[in-house]
Order: C-alpha cells, then sequence, then structure tokens
C-alpha cells in the first residue's frame, strides 16, 4: 500500500510541474518579429579599421582555417621633415575574410597589434549564395559602425594602467 | 585512491542475476526455429546522439550480440594538430565535446603550462573552474531532458534546454561564445569578467537548483520512469573500471573516483566544500541520479567559487612567442562525460609535435557490447541514453 | 437542426440520411482538427515553456492543421514495392471508419443523435431516442480498429512495421477489457445501456437525496472514471502507452509507410478517436449534454455546447498525463493490464452492483 501511495504521489508531482510550466507565460522570443539582446562581446562578426593596418600580415599567418585573404604594397611617402628620408608605408590592396571558413575563434582579433580588427556582436548577414560570404574591405569597414564600446570589467579584475 | 575499489552491500535493490551472463551461446529452441533478426540502428537515428551505428543481433526481444561501429564523425584531431600552434589548437579542440567545450581546452593548456613551468593567476584559475563546473551543467542538463525523451517523456526535453540557456547567456557574456567559448590561455584566460558577471551568476545559478528540483519532481519521481530504469544496463565496478569507463557512468557503479579531487588538477577545487556523489546500484537509474546530483553540487560549487574569487591579473607573465620546451606529459581531468586526458609531446616549436587524445566517451562505448546483451530492444535506448557519450568524442 | 434529427424533414429518410452522412464526415475531422490544435499545438506547448506555432494564418498559427493536411493531401501516393496493394489502401479507411461509426451513438442534445433517430421517430423502447445497445454498440465497434491496424502492419512489407503492429495488437486487445469492464459498472448503476438513457439517469439523479446537480457519475464511479481514462490513453496508443508508435527503432510502428493522404487518415483516426473517446467518457460520467436547469427544446440548442465544453475538459487530462509521462515498455504495458486494471474493474463491478441494490 505504501508503495501504492509512493505511485500516486510520484504521478501526480510529475503533472503539477506541467500545469505550472503552462500557467507561466512562455520563454519564446520570436524571432524574428523580436530579437534577444545579445551579450556585447558576442562573437558576430569581424570589423576592419583599415587606417591601422599595417598588412603585417600576422592575422593571416595566425588564422587557424586561413580565410584571411591580404595584399599589399609598399608606397614611398614624401619625408616628414625637411631633409629627412622618405618614408615607405604599406598600402592594403585587399583584406577579405571568407565567412564561410570562418570559425569565429577570435585569434586574428587578439593577436593584431595595431588595434585594426574588432568584434561586433553583428549575426544577421546570411546570404543566398555562399560565394557573397566573402566579405572585403569595405564591407568589413562598414562593420566597424556595430562594434560596441568597451564594458567595464568585473570587480577584482586588474585595471591595466594606460601607457605614458 | 583506486579506481578499482569493490563495492559494498546493495541496499535494499537485488540484481537479477540472469542479466549478468552473457548470452554467448544463444540458446535457440531449435523445434520452434525462430532465428535472429539483425537490426541496425544506423548512423542516423532519433536514439544514437549522432552518427553511432549499432548492429544488434535480436532473437525476438532480446539481444543476443551488439556491435558499435564508428567513425563516421572523425575529424582527424591528432593529424590536425601536428600543423597548429598552441592557440590555433585550443579553438580546434573546444569542438571535441562540443556540450562542454570549455572543459575541453582545459587540460590541454595545463599540459601546455606545465611544460613551459609556468603557474596560471589564481583569479585565473578561479574564472576557469567556475567556467568548467558551467559547463558541466549545461551538459547535465542537457542530459537529463534527453535521456527522458529516449525514455519517452517529451516535456522534460525542453525544460532541459530551455534551462541551458541561462548557463549558455553567461558563458556568451563571459567569453563571446556561447558553445566554443575559446577562452583559455596558456597563463590565464583571455580577458577578464564583464561587469555584472557574478552577481548574473548567482542568480542563475539559483535558477539552475530550482530547476534540478523540477527534474526531479517530473522524472526521477516517476513511478514508469523508475520502472524503465532500474536495473537495466548494470555496470559491475570492477568491470567498468578495467573497460576504462569514467566519470558519472562509473560513479553511479559505487565507486568513489573523481579527478577533481583525486587527480592533480591546478584548479582551486580543494579550496571550497564539496561532495563526490556516488550510488550503490550500476543502472541507469543511478546514473541519472548521480548526474542529477552532481548538477546540484556544480551550481553549489560556482556559488562558493563567486564569494571566494580573488582579484588580480587574468594572465601570467608569458613571452610574446610561445615556444614550449621539450617534453611530453600527460594531463587528465574530469570533463563532464568523464576522464578526459591530452598526451603532449613537444620538441620546442610553436606548436606540439604530436596530441594524443584519450577521450571519455570512446571508453565508456566500449562497454556498450558487454552491456546490452540479454536486454530487450527498448532498454537498447536506455542504456545509450544513460551513457550519455558524444560522437564528436568518440570519433574525434 | 432538431427537425433534422427529430426527423421532420420533407423527403423522407434518403434526405435525413444524406444529411447525418455530411454532419457525421463533417464533425469528425472538425473535431479533430480543434482537438489537434488546441491540445496538441498549444497545450503542449505552454508546457512545455514555448509558444508553439503562431505565424500560419497570422492569430496564434489557427491555420497550422489545415496547411498540415493540405499539404499531406498534394504529396506523391507511394506504395512500397512488395506491399500487398489493395490491404494497404484500405487499412486506413478501416481504421476511421470505427471512429465515424462511433460518433454515430454520441447524443448531443435531448433529440440531438444522429443514430437511432430514425425515419418514423425514435426506436428506442421508452421514447427518449438512441439506440438500446447505445454504449456496447460503442465499444464493440471501436474494435474495429485493430483489424485496420493489423491491415496495415501486415501489407506494408516492412519488418519493422510488422512487429509495430503486432505490439499495437496486443495492447489494443488487452487494453479493451478494462475498457468495458469500466462501463460496466456505469450500465449497472444507471440500469440501461443507452446512451441517452445514461445521460438522463444522471440528469434526474440525486446525490444523498439533493438533485441541484443531478448525479453526475464520476463522483460514484470514480474507480471506473479512472480505469476509463487509462484504457481510452492505451487505445489511442498515447504515451505512456505509446510503445507501437513512438518506439525509437520502430519510427513510426504500423504507420511507417505510409505517407500522404493515407497517413492524414491515421492522423484525423488518432485526434478523431481521441474526440469520440472524450465524448463517451464526458457522457458517461460527465453527464454529456445535461447542464443542471436546462430542459425542453432549449437543450437542443444548448446540449452540443455543453458537450463540447465536457469533451474539452476530459481531452485535457488526456493529454496533460500525455505530454507528462514517459512511455512503459510492452511486457510492463500488459502486465499493467492483466494483473491490475483488470482486477480492479472487477472489483469495481462486484461493489456496483452490490451497492445498487443495497440502496
Amino acid at each position: 500500500m505504501a508503495t501504492f501511495g509512493k505511485h500516486v504521489k510520484g504521478m501526480t508531482t510529475g503533472l503539477g510541474v506541467t500545469l505550472r510550466t503552462m500557467l507561466k507565460p512562455a520563454v519564446t522570443v520570436q524571432y524574428p518579429h523580436e530579437k534577444e539582446e545579445v551579450a556585447p562581446r558576442s562573437r558576430g562578426v569581424i570589423a576592419l579599421k583599415e587606417e591601422n593596418c599595417t598588412v603585417c600580415m600576422l592575422c593571416a599567418r595566425s588564422c587557424p582555417d586561413w580565410c584571411i585573404y591580404i595584399e599589399g604594397h609598399k608606397e614611398k611617402r614624401p619625408a616628414r621633415r625637411e631633409g629627412g628620408r622618405e618614408r615607405t608605408v604599406s598600402v592594403l590592396d585587399r583584406f577579405d575574410i571568407d565567412y564561410a571558413l570562418c570559425m569565429y575563434c577570435g585569434i586574428c582579433v587578439e593577436v593584431c597589434p595595431f588595434d585594426a580588427l574588432h568584434w561586433s556582436p553583428e549575426y544577421e548577414y546570411s546570404e543566398f549564395s555562399i560565394a557573397s560570404l566573402l566579405h572585403d574591405m569595405e564591407k568589413l569597414g562598414e562593420w566597424e559602425a556595430t562594434v560596441p564600446e568597451a564594458e567595464p570589467l568585473e570587480l577584482g579584475a586588474e585595471v591595466k594602467k594606460a601607457k605614458k | 585512491m583506486s579506481p578499482t575499489k569493490a563495492r559494498g552491500e546493495t541496499p535494499g535493490f537485488q540484481v537479477d542475476p540472469k542479466l549478468y551472463t552473457p548470452l554467448a551461446d544463444s540458446k535457440m529452441n531449435v523445434e520452434l526455429d525462430t532465428g535472429d533478426m539483425i537490426l541496425n540502428l544506423g548512423p542516423q537515428h532519433p536514439a544514437t546522439h549522432g552518427t553511432l551505428r549499432l548492429v544488434v543481433r535480436l532473437d525476438g526481444e532480446r539481444v543476443i550480440k551488439a556491435d558499435p561501429v564508428i567513425g563516421y564523425m572523425h575529424r582527424g584531431y591528432e593529424k590536425l594538430t601536428e600543423y597548429r600552434t598552441y592557440p590555433q589548437i585550443t579553438t580546434l579542440i573546444n569542438r571535441i565535446d562540443w556540450l562542454s567545450s570549455f572543459a575541453n581546452e582545459v587540460p590541454f593548456i595545463a599540459a601546455a603550462e606545465r611544460l613551459m613551468d609556468i603557474e596560471a593567476t589564481p583569479r585565473a584559475l578561479y574564472i576557469r573552474t567556475i567556467l568548467t563546473e558551467l559547463a558541466r551543467i549545461s551538459t547535465f542538463l542537457l542530459f537529463l531532458g534527453d535521456m527522458a525523451l529516449q525514455v519517452g517523456a517529451i516535456t522534460p526535453a525542453f525544460f532541459g534546454f530551455r534551462d541551458r540557456e541561462y548557463a549558455l547567456n553567461l558563458i556568451e557574456s563571459a567569453t563571446g561564445g556561447r558553445f566554443h567559448p575559446n577562452y583559455n590561455r596558456i597563463g590565464g584566460i583571455k580577458e577578464d569578467l564583464p561587469w555584472g558577471w557574478i552577481a548574473e551568476c548567482r542568480n542563475t545559478m539559483r535558477k539552475m537548483l530550482e530547476s534540478c528540483d523540477e527534474f526531479e519532481d517530473l522524472v526521477l519521481g516517476n513511478p514508469i520512469f523508475q520502472q524503465r530504469t532500474r536495473g537495466v544496463g548494470i555496470i559491475p565496478p570492477e568491470l567498468g573500471a578495467s573497460y576504462g569507463v569514467s566519470g558519472s557512468n562509473l560513479r553511479a557503479s559505487g565507486v568513489d573516483w573523481d579527478l577533481r579531487r583525486d587527480g592533480r588538477p591546478d584548479l582551486p577545487y580543494n579550496e571550497i566544500d564539496w561532495k563526490v556523489w556516488t550510488h550503490p546500484d550500476g543502472d541507469s537509474f543511478s546514473r541519472y541520479w548521480v548526474r542529477l546530483q552532481e548538477t546540484r553540487e556544480s551550481a553549489r560549487m560556482i556559488l562558493q567559487l563567486l564569494d571566494q574569487i580573488p582579484s588580480g591579473p587574468i594572465m601570467s607573465k608569458v613571452p610574446r612567442i610561445i615556444k614550449v620546451p621539450e617534453g611530453e606529459i600527460y594531463v587528465n581531468a574530469e570533463n563532464p562525460l568523464g576522464e578526459m586526458g591530452y598526451y603532449v609531446i613537444s620538441k620546442g616549436a610553436t606548436g606540439p609535435f604530436r596530441v594524443k587524445i584519450r577521450t571519455a566517451s570512446f571508453s565508456n562505448v566500449s562497454i556498450l557490447p558487454w552491456l546490452v546483451q540479454g536486454i530487450y530492444v527498448p532498454d537498447i535506448i536506455t542504456v545509450l541514453a544513460s551513457l550519455y557519450f558524444i560522437l564528436g568524442d568518440i570519433d574525434r | 437542426m432538431t427537425h433534422l434529427l427529430a426527423l421532420n424533414m420533407p423527403g423522407g429518410w434518403g434526405t435525413t440520411l444524406a444529411i447525418k452522412t455530411l454532419l457525421v464526415m463533417g464533425l469528425i475531422p472538425v473535431g479533430a482538427l480543434l482537438l489537434g490544435y488546441t491540445f496538441l499545438l498549444k497545450m503542449m506547448s505552454h508546457m512545455q515553456s514555448r509558444v508553439g506555432p503562431m505565424d500560419p494564418g497570422g492569430f496564434h498559427g489557427w491555420f497550422q492543421l489545415i496547411g498540415d493536411g493540405i499539404k499531406f493531401i498534394q504529396k506523391e501516393d507511394i506504395i512500397p514495392a512488395g506491399a500487398d496493394r489493395r490491404v494497404f489502401k484500405m487499412a486506413p479507411a478501416i481504421v476511421v471508419m470505427s471512429t465515424f461509426l462511433m460518433f454515430v451513438v454520441l447524443p448531443a442534445g435531448p433529440n440531438a443523435v444522429v443514430a437511432g433517430a430514425l425515419h418514423g421517430g425514435t426506436k428506442a423502447s421508452n421514447g427518449i431516442g438512441g439506440i438500446d445497445v447505445g454504449i456496447f454498440y460503442a465499444l464493440a465497434v471501436s474494435s474495429l480498429s485493430v483489424i485496420g491496424v493489423l491491415m496495415a502492419g501486415w501489407a506494408s512489407s516492412n519488418k519493422y512495421a510488422l512487429i509495430g503492429a503486432l505490439r499495437a495488437a496486443a495492447q489494443l486487445i488487452a487494453y479493451e477489457l478494462p475498457l468495458v469492464l469500466a462501463v460496466v459498472g456505469v450500465v449497472v448503476q444507471s440500469g440501461t445501456m443507452n446512451l441517452q438513457g445514461i445521460v438522463y439517469a444522471q440528469k434526474n439523479g440525486s446525490i444523498f437525496g439533493w438533485s441541484g446537480l443531478g448525479s453526475p457519475f464520476i463522483l460514484t464511479q470514480f474507480v471506473g472514471f479512472a480505469l476509463f481514462m487509462v484504457a481510452a490513453q492505451a487505445e489511442l496508443t498515447q504515451p505512456p502507452f505509446d510503445m507501437p508508435v513512438a518506439e525509437s527503432e520502430l519510427v513510426a510502428g504500423y504507420m511507417v509507410e505510409y505517407t500522404g493522404f493515407r497517413f492524414l487518415f491515421f492522423f484525423i483516426g488518432e485526434f478523431g478517436t481521441a474526440f469520440v473517446y472524450a465524448g463517451l467518457a464526458a457522457t458517461l460520467f460527465l453527464g454529456g449534454w445535461a447542464l443542471p436547469g436546462v430542459n425542453g427544446q432549449i437543450a437542443n440548442w444548448i446540449g452540443p455546447l455543453v458537450l463540447f465544453a465536457k469533451i474539452m475538459v476530459v481531452a485535457f487530462l488526456m493529454f496533460w498525463a500525455r505530454f507528462t509521462y514517459p512511455r512503459l515498455r510492452e511486457d510492463q504495458l500488459q502486465s499493467l493490464a492483466w494483473k491490475w486494471l483488470i482486477p480492479i474493474s472487477l472489483v469495481n463491478i462486484l461493489l456496483t452492483g452490490a451497492f445498487k441494490v443495497a440502496f
């Protein structure tokens, strides 16, 4: 008789759980009518700030999938001061990221020494043809507008002093 | 502490000795020669979490012999690691066991750190532990829902996925990726936690504890679930240990072995107060029960860790170009699925010479042919669900 | 409508027959659709913390099932190569036929019952309409679906379909008995097998002398009600008794080779039968179309609505159990029926008989 009582209790508590869940509001976010808020650090798409890039090729070399294609050439610029040497600068011709290959690991953003690549939480850039997933320099520059501000860190984090 | 400690008396529950005997010479009644049927639980199947193929030989409803066929998801991880640097490998190995992806990175990074003889900062270690336990919670919640689904209840699966989202949101706000955090670096972690993360984490852990209670009410207390899983798929502890079964599967057979406590972790498990859960029966019910208790335990551990988290830097001093000195080392850790280990051979370059990955699910699945002998066909599904393997973990 | 059913129509029995046929053929799919939408799509979703279909049709996805129906109808009619063609085609029709046949005895009002109110008035013995052997006929006809299931499994030329069909047949036959025996208690208490008679017995009865609410049999026959619900759940092969269909390695059991509109027949059969069993439970235990205080001709208009509301309540219980419980293994299912439900139902009949004689 005790097991019968235990069985009845087991069956009814289960029913209670489903009934309670039915009476609470559903948790569904009805995409595309409503959109969820993504975390600012979310790795959505990579944006390029062209003026910072010096064509050092570190990002292309460190990408595990080799999905960044960079081409550049060297140009001569006039000297900065009177009587000085002519400067050579690297100019970026082509900077493509193939998002069909990209695995969103973030190594390129991390290793860039000149802060030219940034993460942006944008994720709605699906295309009908896989070739259009190759984002060229201009498109990567457009993503810069969606890069969020650096957010404050948690309590206890080390506060890095800016270099003079 | 040896993992082959014999288990004590099983209180209350008696094991049916018929279920232990392998039906090696199947007693086929020659007069009514029903013949065997070969059932192919093929690579595409709702019950085999991924592309596992189980070729089962049946005599009526009972299984005579079962052969798992693996390799449908082999991605060549160990070959990939031969040609990549340590940061690149860290991103790739996230994807071995994709449900608890953070936990895959930790032993590998620990191996590289030990070879280089550097220690991560205390804050980094605490954050690593918190995220590993979060990964454990998210994996186990999926298990709790999924095993109920395989046994026939459709509702708990949705609860599992819904509650997992809270843990994944936390991981995303800290690391940027829900499933593949890629957050560990040699010497520490990539960047610090965002503002408000600790308070959010505390709230989420309370929600996790409530949802564990819900699972207990809905699934564990259900007499039908208990009838389906009690006594099904019993793993004797010595046999399990000899096959290499690890993690919650072994603890559910009564073996008190947990690498977080007994191994050589660099992570601060000794500084918090927690308990290793075991269960004396070795059946599917106890595997479910142990994982439910471990989910609760992980939530409590995270709450303690959050109280004790030290402040400071998250990255210790490492050279700019990382070259790991020559040497070999094996580091294992308690992944949610079981024991995961990396044997790293380094020849001083920026990437390892050879990495051998010891995954938990590979050994867990190896006991399947023994385990399903003599049980009914619906019980195969229950056993598969309770062992909880991930194909990416088996095939790498 | 009462004219239609009480037969004061010009044109005689031919027209009436046509109208009644159309009524039954129309109401079953509509009932199936309503039950499917409310419970399968919306109630299940909310029990799982989600919203279900929202877009088809604009307002909370009401068009989803109709759209599914249209999709099934326009699919290619595939019959497996080794299948027995005639039997394969007939099987879904037989499964659905038992639903339609059961529906004709369900009374929706004092005069609103399809069967029995034939040309020339009622054929029942005491003038209250309906067939005399109402519930006996309904339960007998409900067993026809077992033949359809076996035909489907055998004709599919697929060993997994055959296993599923045999399991389903064993289950359906095993649970017929608790179903029938649970109803016997009601029959004993009301004194008649005529469904209209059972409704009147509840309407005109009294609880300990107070006749305000009539005497719904759920109060005295609560054991019978529980048995009926469990047996109905098994007859519909719904969880926790859905081993024949939702079995992980049998995919869909006996229905595995069916596509297109034949599968639609099975689907309508499943939900239509749920509708009818809920209707039977509402009539036998909750009082059917009877509402205390509503008498006379007005009951013919309110009756169907009341019956529908009661059907929704009973169906809620059935689907609630469906979404909560895991499934029983085949041998556990059989032992539940033979070792527990049948003895309990026999004891229930004994006690009902004893109380009927005593009070």
